[in-house]
Protein backbone atom coordinates (compact mmCIF):
# COMPACT_ATOMS: atom_id res chain seq x y z
CA UNK A 1 0.00 0.00 0.00
CA UNK A 2 1.54 3.58 -0.86
CA UNK A 3 0.06 6.52 0.93
CA UNK A 4 1.19 10.13 -0.17
CA UNK A 5 0.33 12.90 2.17
CA UNK A 6 0.50 16.62 1.85
CA UNK A 7 3.67 16.01 -0.66
CA UNK A 8 5.16 19.34 -1.46
CA UNK A 9 7.91 19.59 -4.28
CA UNK A 10 9.30 23.04 -4.91
CA UNK A 11 11.88 24.32 -7.31
CA UNK A 12 14.31 26.72 -5.92
CA UNK A 13 12.33 29.56 -5.48
CA UNK A 14 9.25 29.23 -8.18
CA UNK A 15 5.72 28.37 -7.47
CA UNK A 16 5.71 24.67 -6.19
CA UNK A 17 5.09 22.05 -8.41
CA UNK A 18 3.44 19.30 -5.99
CA UNK A 19 1.08 21.55 -3.73
CA UNK A 20 0.24 19.72 -0.94
CA UNK A 21 -1.04 16.16 -2.50
CA UNK A 22 -2.81 13.13 -1.23
CA UNK A 23 -3.17 9.88 -2.99
CA UNK A 24 -3.13 6.37 -1.05
CA UNK A 25 -3.40 3.26 -3.75
CA UNK A 26 -3.56 0.00 -2.28
CA UNK A 27 -3.70 -3.93 -3.10
CA UNK A 28 -3.65 -4.48 -6.96
CA UNK A 29 -4.91 -1.42 -8.49
CA UNK A 30 -3.88 0.30 -11.76
CA UNK A 31 -4.02 3.85 -11.50
CA UNK A 32 -3.57 6.23 -13.82
CA UNK A 33 -2.37 9.98 -12.85
CA UNK A 34 -3.81 12.32 -15.87
CA UNK A 35 -3.20 16.03 -16.25
CA UNK A 36 -1.32 18.24 -18.94
CA UNK A 37 2.50 18.98 -19.12
CA UNK A 38 3.45 20.56 -16.24
CA UNK A 39 0.96 19.52 -13.95
CA UNK A 40 3.36 17.78 -11.98
CA UNK A 41 2.41 13.94 -12.66
CA UNK A 42 6.19 13.29 -13.36
CA UNK A 43 7.42 14.94 -10.34
CA UNK A 44 5.00 13.05 -8.05
CA UNK A 45 6.41 9.52 -9.36
CA UNK A 46 9.99 10.42 -9.50
CA UNK A 47 9.58 11.73 -5.73
CA UNK A 48 7.93 8.06 -4.74
CA UNK A 49 11.55 6.60 -5.51
CA UNK A 50 13.22 9.60 -4.93
CA UNK A 51 14.63 10.47 -8.55
CA UNK A 52 13.29 13.97 -7.57
CA UNK A 53 13.83 15.30 -3.58
CA UNK A 54 10.45 16.24 -2.04
CA UNK A 55 10.33 19.28 -0.37
CA UNK A 56 8.06 18.08 2.59
CA UNK A 57 5.22 15.89 3.37
CA UNK A 58 5.44 11.97 3.55
CA UNK A 59 5.38 9.04 1.25
CA UNK A 60 4.77 5.30 3.09
CA UNK A 61 5.34 2.15 1.40
CA UNK A 62 3.51 -0.77 2.65
CA UNK A 63 4.26 1.50 6.12
CA UNK A 64 8.35 2.55 5.97
CA UNK A 65 8.84 6.01 5.37
CA UNK A 66 10.47 6.74 1.98
CA UNK A 67 10.64 10.55 2.72
CA UNK A 68 14.44 11.12 4.18
CA UNK A 69 15.90 8.06 3.44
CA UNK A 70 19.60 8.45 2.77
CA UNK A 71 22.44 6.07 1.13
CA UNK A 72 22.40 2.31 1.91
CA UNK A 73 18.44 2.86 3.31
CA UNK A 74 17.55 4.40 -0.16
CA UNK A 75 19.03 2.02 -2.46
CA UNK A 76 16.95 -0.44 -0.48
CA UNK A 77 13.96 1.29 -0.81
CA UNK A 78 14.44 1.85 -4.44
CA UNK A 79 15.10 -1.92 -5.09
CA UNK A 80 11.19 -2.17 -4.40
CA UNK A 81 9.99 0.36 -6.42
CA UNK A 82 10.06 -0.59 -10.02
CA UNK A 83 10.00 2.12 -13.03
CA UNK A 84 9.11 2.02 -16.25
CA UNK A 85 10.11 5.60 -18.78
CA UNK A 86 8.89 7.05 -21.37
CA UNK A 87 12.23 6.97 -23.15
CA UNK A 88 12.36 3.37 -22.03
CA UNK A 89 15.99 3.88 -20.69
CA UNK A 90 17.59 0.88 -21.94
CA UNK A 91 21.37 0.48 -21.86
CA UNK A 92 21.83 0.68 -25.54
CA UNK A 93 24.75 -1.36 -25.95
CA UNK A 94 24.44 -4.19 -23.61
CA UNK A 95 22.54 -7.45 -24.37
CA UNK A 96 18.55 -7.34 -23.34
CA UNK A 97 19.90 -10.32 -21.17
CA UNK A 98 22.09 -7.71 -19.53
CA UNK A 99 19.64 -5.19 -19.17
CA UNK A 100 16.81 -7.35 -17.61
CA UNK A 101 19.51 -8.47 -15.24
CA UNK A 102 20.00 -4.64 -14.12
CA UNK A 103 17.03 -5.09 -12.43
CA UNK A 104 18.74 -7.15 -9.98
CA UNK A 105 21.93 -4.35 -9.16
CA UNK A 106 20.36 -3.74 -5.73
CA UNK A 107 21.13 -7.39 -4.65
CA UNK A 108 23.82 -8.50 -6.09
CA UNK A 109 27.99 -7.78 -5.39
CA UNK A 110 29.90 -5.24 -7.29
CA UNK A 111 31.84 -8.31 -8.41
CA UNK A 112 28.76 -9.59 -9.35
CA UNK A 113 28.09 -6.80 -11.21
CA UNK A 114 31.43 -6.54 -13.04
CA UNK A 115 31.70 -10.03 -13.74
CA UNK A 116 27.97 -10.63 -15.19
CA UNK A 117 27.85 -13.62 -12.79
CA UNK A 118 24.46 -13.79 -11.56
CA UNK A 119 22.77 -15.96 -9.59
CA UNK A 120 20.90 -18.81 -11.23
CA UNK A 121 17.88 -18.02 -9.64
CA UNK A 122 18.13 -14.52 -11.42
CA UNK A 123 18.89 -15.92 -14.17
CA UNK A 124 15.52 -18.32 -14.50
CA UNK A 125 13.28 -15.41 -13.08
CA UNK A 126 14.62 -13.41 -16.07
CA UNK A 127 13.97 -16.64 -18.91
CA UNK A 128 10.51 -17.05 -16.80
CA UNK A 129 9.32 -12.71 -16.87
CA UNK A 130 11.11 -12.20 -20.38
CA UNK A 131 8.96 -15.62 -21.63
CA UNK A 132 5.69 -14.18 -20.21
CA UNK A 133 6.16 -11.29 -22.42
CA UNK A 134 7.82 -12.83 -25.09
CA UNK A 135 10.96 -11.38 -25.53
CA UNK A 136 13.32 -14.57 -24.08
CA UNK A 137 14.35 -15.31 -28.01
CA UNK A 138 15.52 -11.58 -27.81
CA UNK A 139 18.32 -12.66 -24.92
CA UNK A 140 21.85 -11.59 -26.58
CA UNK A 141 20.69 -8.95 -28.62
CA UNK A 142 21.78 -5.85 -28.51
CA UNK A 143 18.80 -3.75 -26.89
CA UNK A 144 19.42 -0.71 -29.32
CA UNK A 145 18.75 -3.41 -32.22
CA UNK A 146 15.07 -3.97 -31.00
CA UNK A 147 11.57 -1.92 -31.74
CA UNK A 148 9.97 0.51 -29.28
CA UNK A 149 7.53 -2.04 -27.95
CA UNK A 150 10.13 -4.75 -27.99
CA UNK A 151 12.40 -2.24 -25.97
CA UNK A 152 9.47 -1.30 -23.51
CA UNK A 153 8.75 -4.84 -22.63
CA UNK A 154 12.54 -5.07 -21.58
CA UNK A 155 12.01 -2.46 -19.35
CA UNK A 156 8.63 -4.11 -17.71
CA UNK A 157 10.73 -6.70 -16.94
CA UNK A 158 13.96 -4.97 -16.03
CA UNK A 159 11.64 -3.30 -13.43
CA UNK A 160 9.36 -6.36 -12.47
CA UNK A 161 13.05 -8.12 -11.84
CA UNK A 162 13.70 -6.29 -8.53
CA UNK A 163 10.44 -7.97 -6.88
CA UNK A 164 8.81 -4.35 -6.76
CA UNK A 165 6.02 -3.86 -4.14
CA UNK A 166 4.86 -1.29 -6.65
CA UNK A 167 5.44 -0.24 -10.34
CA UNK A 168 5.70 3.18 -11.57
CA UNK A 169 5.49 3.71 -15.05
CA UNK A 170 6.30 7.22 -16.07
CA UNK A 171 4.31 7.77 -19.64
CA UNK A 172 5.58 4.26 -20.63
CA UNK A 173 3.30 4.38 -24.06
CA UNK A 174 3.89 8.38 -25.31
CA UNK A 175 6.96 6.78 -27.53
CA UNK A 176 4.77 3.86 -28.92
CA UNK A 177 2.63 3.53 -32.06
CA UNK A 178 -1.20 3.31 -31.14
CA UNK A 179 -0.90 -0.32 -31.39
CA UNK A 180 1.94 -0.77 -29.50
CA UNK A 181 1.42 1.17 -26.56
CA UNK A 182 -2.61 -0.60 -26.31
CA UNK A 183 -0.48 -4.06 -26.08
CA UNK A 184 1.54 -2.51 -23.22
CA UNK A 185 -1.41 -0.95 -21.52
CA UNK A 186 -3.04 -4.36 -21.76
CA UNK A 187 0.37 -6.13 -20.53
CA UNK A 188 0.63 -3.56 -17.36
CA UNK A 189 -2.78 -4.61 -16.16
CA UNK A 190 -2.47 -8.11 -16.75
CA UNK A 191 0.95 -8.25 -14.68
CA UNK A 192 -0.84 -6.12 -12.07
CA UNK A 193 -3.60 -8.79 -11.72
CA UNK A 194 -1.16 -11.65 -11.98
CA UNK A 195 1.89 -10.41 -9.80
CA UNK A 196 -0.97 -8.55 -7.33
CA UNK A 197 1.33 -5.52 -8.00
CA UNK A 198 -0.06 -1.99 -7.33
CA UNK A 199 0.58 -0.15 -10.71
CA UNK A 200 0.59 3.65 -11.20
CA UNK A 201 0.37 4.72 -14.81
CA UNK A 202 1.09 8.42 -16.09
CA UNK A 203 -0.68 8.64 -19.18
CA UNK A 204 -1.48 11.50 -21.80
CA UNK A 205 -4.24 9.33 -23.44
CA UNK A 206 -7.88 9.37 -21.74
CA UNK A 207 -8.95 6.57 -23.71
CA UNK A 208 -6.32 4.45 -22.82
CA UNK A 209 -6.73 5.59 -19.43
CA UNK A 210 -10.14 4.61 -19.48
CA UNK A 211 -9.74 1.19 -21.06
CA UNK A 212 -7.28 -0.03 -18.79
CA UNK A 213 -6.82 1.44 -15.55
CA UNK A 214 -9.51 0.82 -12.35
CA UNK A 215 -8.82 4.03 -11.33
CA UNK A 216 -8.24 7.69 -12.65
CA UNK A 217 -6.22 10.91 -11.01
CA UNK A 218 -6.58 13.75 -12.49
CA UNK A 219 -3.68 16.36 -11.65
CA UNK A 220 -3.48 20.34 -12.41
CA UNK A 221 -1.16 22.81 -11.12
CA UNK A 222 0.29 20.80 -8.81
CA UNK A 223 -3.19 19.71 -7.05
CA UNK A 224 -5.03 16.75 -7.33
CA UNK A 225 -9.01 17.36 -9.08
CA UNK A 226 -10.31 13.87 -9.72
CA UNK A 227 -9.95 10.93 -8.49
CA UNK A 228 -12.31 8.20 -9.18
CA UNK A 229 -13.59 5.70 -11.19
CA UNK A 230 -13.23 5.08 -15.54
CA UNK A 231 -16.53 5.63 -15.92
CA UNK A 232 -17.02 8.88 -13.31
CA UNK A 233 -14.42 10.64 -15.73
CA UNK A 234 -16.59 12.54 -18.13
CA UNK A 235 -16.96 15.09 -20.36
CA UNK A 236 -16.79 17.95 -17.04
CA UNK A 237 -13.64 16.14 -15.57
CA UNK A 238 -11.88 16.62 -18.27
CA UNK A 239 -12.48 20.12 -19.68
CA UNK A 240 -11.14 20.81 -15.21
CA UNK A 241 -7.97 19.07 -16.33
CA UNK A 242 -6.96 20.30 -19.83
CA UNK A 243 -9.31 23.56 -19.99
CA UNK A 244 -7.29 26.76 -21.10
CA UNK A 245 -3.59 25.27 -20.65
CA UNK A 246 -0.91 28.20 -20.08
CA UNK A 247 2.09 27.20 -21.95
CA UNK A 248 4.46 29.27 -20.31
CA UNK A 249 4.16 27.52 -17.37
CA UNK A 250 4.33 24.10 -18.74
CA UNK A 251 8.22 25.65 -20.58
CA UNK A 252 9.63 26.60 -16.45
CA UNK A 253 8.13 23.33 -15.06
CA UNK A 254 9.85 20.98 -18.02
CA UNK A 255 13.74 22.76 -17.70
CA UNK A 256 13.30 22.57 -14.04
CA UNK A 257 12.49 18.95 -13.67
CA UNK A 258 15.71 18.30 -15.98
CA UNK A 259 18.37 20.79 -13.81
CA UNK A 260 16.82 18.73 -10.63
CA UNK A 261 17.46 15.33 -11.99
CA UNK A 262 21.05 16.15 -12.58
CA UNK A 263 21.26 18.34 -9.48
CA UNK A 264 20.97 14.62 -7.45
CA UNK A 265 23.64 11.86 -7.68
CA UNK A 266 23.06 8.96 -5.05
CA UNK B 1 -2.47 41.96 -55.33
CA UNK B 2 1.34 42.21 -54.71
CA UNK B 3 3.11 43.74 -57.88
CA UNK B 4 4.96 41.02 -59.56
CA UNK B 5 7.08 43.34 -61.82
CA UNK B 6 10.69 43.04 -61.00
CA UNK B 7 12.68 46.17 -60.26
CA UNK B 8 16.00 46.43 -61.72
CA UNK B 9 19.45 47.60 -60.38
CA UNK B 10 18.62 47.58 -56.96
CA UNK B 11 22.40 47.33 -55.28
CA UNK B 12 23.39 44.39 -52.65
CA UNK B 13 26.90 44.42 -51.02
CA UNK B 14 28.38 42.24 -48.69
CA UNK B 15 28.18 44.03 -45.40
CA UNK B 16 31.84 44.46 -44.04
CA UNK B 17 32.50 42.22 -41.23
CA UNK B 18 33.33 45.29 -38.75
CA UNK B 19 30.34 47.72 -39.13
CA UNK B 20 31.93 50.40 -37.60
CA UNK B 21 34.54 52.15 -40.08
CA UNK B 22 36.71 54.13 -37.71
CA UNK B 23 36.77 50.66 -36.07
CA UNK B 24 37.95 48.75 -39.24
CA UNK B 25 40.53 50.93 -40.81
CA UNK B 26 41.96 51.53 -37.21
CA UNK B 27 42.65 47.47 -36.81
CA UNK B 28 44.27 47.81 -40.13
CA UNK B 29 46.08 50.31 -39.24
CA UNK B 30 47.35 48.73 -35.98
CA UNK B 31 48.53 46.07 -37.30
CA UNK B 32 50.47 47.33 -39.98
CA UNK B 33 52.10 49.30 -37.11
CA UNK B 34 52.78 46.89 -34.94
CA UNK B 35 53.86 44.19 -38.07
CA UNK B 36 56.73 47.11 -38.96
CA UNK B 37 57.88 47.72 -35.30
CA UNK B 38 58.22 43.84 -34.64
CA UNK B 39 60.36 43.58 -38.04
CA UNK B 40 62.64 46.53 -37.23
CA UNK B 41 63.28 45.58 -33.52
CA UNK B 42 64.34 41.89 -33.59
CA UNK B 43 67.96 40.59 -33.58
CA UNK B 44 67.73 39.01 -37.43
CA UNK B 45 71.43 38.60 -38.52
CA UNK B 46 70.88 38.81 -42.03
CA UNK B 47 74.84 37.90 -42.62
CA UNK B 48 74.45 35.04 -40.22
CA UNK B 49 71.82 33.85 -42.34
CA UNK B 50 73.37 34.28 -45.33
CA UNK B 51 76.13 32.30 -44.30
CA UNK B 52 73.90 29.52 -42.79
CA UNK B 53 72.25 29.09 -46.26
CA UNK B 54 75.28 27.56 -47.57
CA UNK B 55 75.71 25.07 -44.36
CA UNK B 56 71.89 24.14 -44.76
CA UNK B 57 72.80 22.78 -48.55
CA UNK B 58 75.48 21.10 -47.48
CA UNK B 59 73.39 18.98 -45.24
CA UNK B 60 70.82 18.21 -47.34
CA UNK B 61 73.17 17.62 -50.00
CA UNK B 62 74.90 15.27 -47.45
CA UNK B 63 71.54 13.52 -46.79
CA UNK B 64 70.62 12.67 -50.38
CA UNK B 65 71.29 9.17 -51.17
CA UNK B 66 69.57 8.61 -47.46
CA UNK B 67 71.41 6.10 -45.63
CA UNK B 68 69.52 2.96 -44.40
CA UNK B 69 73.35 0.53 -43.50
CA UNK B 70 72.47 0.63 -40.27
CA UNK B 71 69.20 -1.51 -40.19
CA UNK B 72 70.13 -2.39 -36.79
CA UNK B 73 70.08 1.10 -35.09
CA UNK B 74 66.95 2.22 -36.48
CA UNK B 75 64.86 -1.11 -35.78
CA UNK B 76 66.27 -1.08 -32.07
CA UNK B 77 65.28 2.90 -31.63
CA UNK B 78 61.50 2.39 -33.19
CA UNK B 79 61.66 -0.59 -31.08
CA UNK B 80 62.18 1.23 -27.89
CA UNK B 81 59.89 4.32 -29.46
CA UNK B 82 56.99 2.21 -30.34
CA UNK B 83 57.50 0.42 -26.94
CA UNK B 84 57.50 3.59 -25.28
CA UNK B 85 54.53 4.74 -26.82
CA UNK B 86 52.35 1.76 -26.28
CA UNK B 87 53.26 1.30 -22.56
CA UNK B 88 52.56 5.20 -21.73
CA UNK B 89 48.92 4.92 -24.11
CA UNK B 90 47.83 1.70 -22.07
CA UNK B 91 49.01 3.95 -18.29
CA UNK B 92 47.71 6.99 -19.62
CA UNK B 93 44.40 5.47 -20.65
CA UNK B 94 43.91 3.42 -17.73
CA UNK B 95 44.60 6.21 -15.30
CA UNK B 96 42.56 8.42 -17.43
CA UNK B 97 39.20 6.91 -16.56
CA UNK B 98 39.26 7.48 -12.76
CA UNK B 99 40.19 11.50 -13.66
CA UNK B 100 37.68 11.82 -16.12
CA UNK B 101 35.04 10.02 -13.66
CA UNK B 102 36.83 13.12 -11.16
CA UNK B 103 36.34 15.54 -13.94
CA UNK B 104 32.74 14.89 -15.31
CA UNK B 105 30.52 17.74 -13.96
CA UNK B 106 27.70 15.73 -14.12
CA UNK B 107 28.63 12.62 -12.09
CA UNK B 108 31.31 14.16 -9.61
CA UNK B 109 30.32 16.43 -6.81
CA UNK B 110 32.02 19.92 -6.73
CA UNK B 111 34.85 19.37 -4.92
CA UNK B 112 36.41 16.25 -6.90
CA UNK B 113 35.22 17.47 -9.64
CA UNK B 114 37.43 20.19 -9.08
CA UNK B 115 40.19 18.45 -8.52
CA UNK B 116 39.84 16.48 -11.66
CA UNK B 117 39.79 19.35 -13.95
CA UNK B 118 43.02 20.54 -12.02
CA UNK B 119 45.34 17.62 -12.78
CA UNK B 120 43.78 17.75 -16.30
CA UNK B 121 44.86 21.12 -16.93
CA UNK B 122 48.19 20.55 -14.93
CA UNK B 123 48.81 17.39 -17.08
CA UNK B 124 47.89 19.69 -20.45
CA UNK B 125 49.69 23.21 -19.58
CA UNK B 126 52.68 21.77 -20.40
CA UNK B 127 54.45 20.72 -24.22
CA UNK B 128 55.80 17.07 -23.84
CA UNK B 129 58.97 18.30 -24.77
CA UNK B 130 59.30 20.60 -21.69
CA UNK B 131 57.31 17.87 -19.61
CA UNK B 132 60.32 15.30 -20.93
CA UNK B 133 63.08 17.41 -19.74
CA UNK B 134 61.70 17.39 -16.79
CA UNK B 135 61.20 14.16 -16.31
CA UNK B 136 64.82 13.40 -17.85
CA UNK B 137 66.48 15.27 -15.22
CA UNK B 138 64.22 13.42 -12.39
CA UNK B 139 64.74 9.85 -13.55
CA UNK B 140 67.70 10.11 -15.91
CA UNK B 141 68.34 9.55 -19.99
CA UNK B 142 66.35 6.69 -21.00
CA UNK B 143 63.21 5.31 -21.97
CA UNK B 144 61.36 5.57 -18.47
CA UNK B 145 61.59 9.55 -19.10
CA UNK B 146 59.92 9.02 -21.94
CA UNK B 147 57.27 6.68 -20.57
CA UNK B 148 56.06 9.17 -17.91
CA UNK B 149 56.41 11.80 -20.22
CA UNK B 150 53.63 10.57 -22.71
CA UNK B 151 51.54 9.14 -19.71
CA UNK B 152 51.21 12.27 -18.55
CA UNK B 153 50.29 13.30 -21.70
CA UNK B 154 47.68 11.10 -22.86
CA UNK B 155 46.44 11.65 -19.38
CA UNK B 156 46.08 15.50 -20.24
CA UNK B 157 44.53 14.50 -23.47
CA UNK B 158 42.34 11.59 -23.54
CA UNK B 159 40.79 12.36 -19.60
CA UNK B 160 39.43 15.98 -21.15
CA UNK B 161 37.84 14.23 -23.88
CA UNK B 162 36.63 11.48 -22.20
CA UNK B 163 35.36 13.91 -19.20
CA UNK B 164 33.29 15.54 -22.14
CA UNK B 165 31.98 12.99 -23.31
CA UNK B 166 30.50 11.58 -19.58
CA UNK B 167 28.82 15.23 -19.65
CA UNK B 168 26.95 14.13 -22.61
CA UNK B 169 25.61 10.79 -22.52
CA UNK B 170 21.94 9.86 -22.09
CA UNK B 171 20.61 10.70 -18.40
CA UNK B 172 17.93 8.16 -18.71
CA UNK B 173 20.11 5.45 -18.35
CA UNK B 174 21.69 6.60 -15.28
CA UNK B 175 18.25 7.49 -13.77
CA UNK B 176 17.51 3.69 -14.59
CA UNK B 177 19.87 2.35 -12.68
CA UNK B 178 19.22 4.78 -10.01
CA UNK B 179 15.59 3.59 -10.00
CA UNK B 180 16.48 -0.25 -9.52
CA UNK B 181 18.73 0.77 -6.70
CA UNK B 182 22.00 0.68 -7.69
CA UNK B 183 25.02 2.04 -6.09
CA UNK B 184 27.44 5.07 -7.51
CA UNK B 185 29.87 1.81 -8.80
CA UNK B 186 27.65 -0.21 -10.18
CA UNK B 187 25.82 2.88 -11.97
CA UNK B 188 29.13 3.75 -13.68
CA UNK B 189 29.43 -0.04 -14.33
CA UNK B 190 26.27 -0.30 -16.59
CA UNK B 191 24.53 3.34 -16.96
CA UNK B 192 28.16 5.23 -17.92
CA UNK B 193 30.50 3.48 -19.24
CA UNK B 194 28.66 1.57 -21.79
CA UNK B 195 27.82 5.24 -22.99
CA UNK B 196 31.32 6.49 -23.61
CA UNK B 197 32.80 2.73 -24.47
CA UNK B 198 33.52 3.19 -28.15
CA UNK B 199 34.20 6.91 -27.61
CA UNK B 200 37.37 5.48 -25.40
CA UNK B 201 38.71 2.74 -27.53
CA UNK B 202 38.24 5.82 -30.63
CA UNK B 203 40.22 8.08 -28.10
CA UNK B 204 42.93 5.55 -27.50
CA UNK B 205 43.63 4.27 -30.72
CA UNK B 206 44.32 8.18 -31.53
CA UNK B 207 46.27 8.81 -28.57
CA UNK B 208 48.82 5.35 -29.23
CA UNK B 209 49.22 7.14 -32.99
CA UNK B 210 49.88 10.70 -31.02
CA UNK B 211 52.48 8.97 -28.56
CA UNK B 212 54.12 7.45 -31.15
CA UNK B 213 54.79 10.60 -33.16
CA UNK B 214 55.59 12.27 -29.80
CA UNK B 215 57.99 9.50 -28.61
CA UNK B 216 59.98 10.65 -31.65
CA UNK B 217 60.19 13.98 -30.69
CA UNK B 218 60.69 13.87 -26.49
CA UNK B 219 63.92 11.18 -27.60
CA UNK B 220 65.70 14.35 -29.20
CA UNK B 221 66.05 15.64 -25.06
CA UNK B 222 67.14 12.76 -24.18
CA UNK B 223 63.65 10.23 -22.91
CA UNK B 224 64.78 7.27 -25.36
CA UNK B 225 63.66 5.93 -28.84
CA UNK B 226 64.73 6.91 -32.43
CA UNK B 227 64.17 10.38 -31.57
CA UNK B 228 68.08 9.79 -29.67
CA UNK B 229 68.77 8.13 -32.84
CA UNK B 230 68.42 10.85 -34.88
CA UNK B 231 69.87 13.62 -32.37
CA UNK B 232 73.31 11.20 -32.55
CA UNK B 233 73.02 11.36 -36.28
CA UNK B 234 72.99 14.76 -36.59
CA UNK B 235 75.46 15.25 -34.26
CA UNK B 236 78.25 12.96 -35.94
CA UNK B 237 77.14 14.63 -39.15
CA UNK B 238 75.55 11.34 -40.71
CA UNK B 239 73.03 13.04 -42.51
CA UNK B 240 72.18 10.46 -44.75
CA UNK B 241 71.19 8.37 -42.06
CA UNK B 242 69.14 10.87 -40.30
CA UNK B 243 67.55 11.48 -43.42
CA UNK B 244 66.97 7.84 -43.54
CA UNK B 245 65.36 7.63 -40.18
CA UNK B 246 62.90 10.62 -40.77
CA UNK B 247 61.51 8.73 -44.28
CA UNK B 248 61.04 5.84 -41.45
CA UNK B 249 58.95 7.71 -38.92
CA UNK B 250 57.30 9.66 -41.50
CA UNK B 251 56.44 6.20 -43.12
CA UNK B 252 55.53 4.71 -39.85
CA UNK B 253 53.03 7.56 -38.94
CA UNK B 254 51.02 7.77 -42.11
CA UNK B 255 50.92 3.27 -41.64
CA UNK B 256 49.67 4.19 -38.19
CA UNK B 257 47.31 6.94 -38.37
CA UNK B 258 45.75 4.52 -41.30
CA UNK B 259 45.30 1.66 -38.92
CA UNK B 260 43.94 3.64 -36.31
CA UNK B 261 41.41 5.76 -38.60
CA UNK B 262 40.35 2.32 -39.31
CA UNK B 263 39.47 0.56 -36.36
CA UNK B 264 38.08 4.11 -35.07
CA UNK B 265 35.42 3.28 -38.26
CA UNK B 266 35.18 0.44 -37.52
CA UNK B 267 34.00 1.16 -33.67
CA UNK B 268 31.31 3.34 -34.32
Amino acid sequence: MLEISNLVKRYGHNDPVLKGLDLTVDGSSVVSIVGASGAGKSTMLRCINRLVEPTSGSIRLNGHELVNLRGGELRRARRKIGMVFQGFNLIDRLSVMENVLAGRLGYVSFYQAVTRRFPQTDIDRAFHLMDRVGISHYANKRADQLSGGERQRVAVVRALMQEPEILLADEPTASLDPKTSQQIMGLLQSLASEMSLPVLINIHNVTQARMYTDRIVGMRHGQMIFDGAPKDFNQDALDAIYGGIESPEEEGADSDEGHEAREAVA
Amino acid sequence: MTDTRITPGRVWKKQPFIANPWLRYGLLLLTLTYLYWAFSTLPFNWERIADGLPRAARIFGGAFPPSFERAGLLWTGFKESFQIAFLATLLGVMLSVPIAVMAAGNIAPKPIYLLGRAIIIISRSFHPVIVAILFVAAVGFGPLAGVLTLTLYSIGFVAKLLAEEIEEIDWGQVEAMRSVGAGYMKTLIYGVFPQVMPRQIGLSMYQLDSNLRASAVVGIVGAGGIGGTLMNAFGRYDYDFAFAILLLIIGVILLSEGISGWVRKKIW
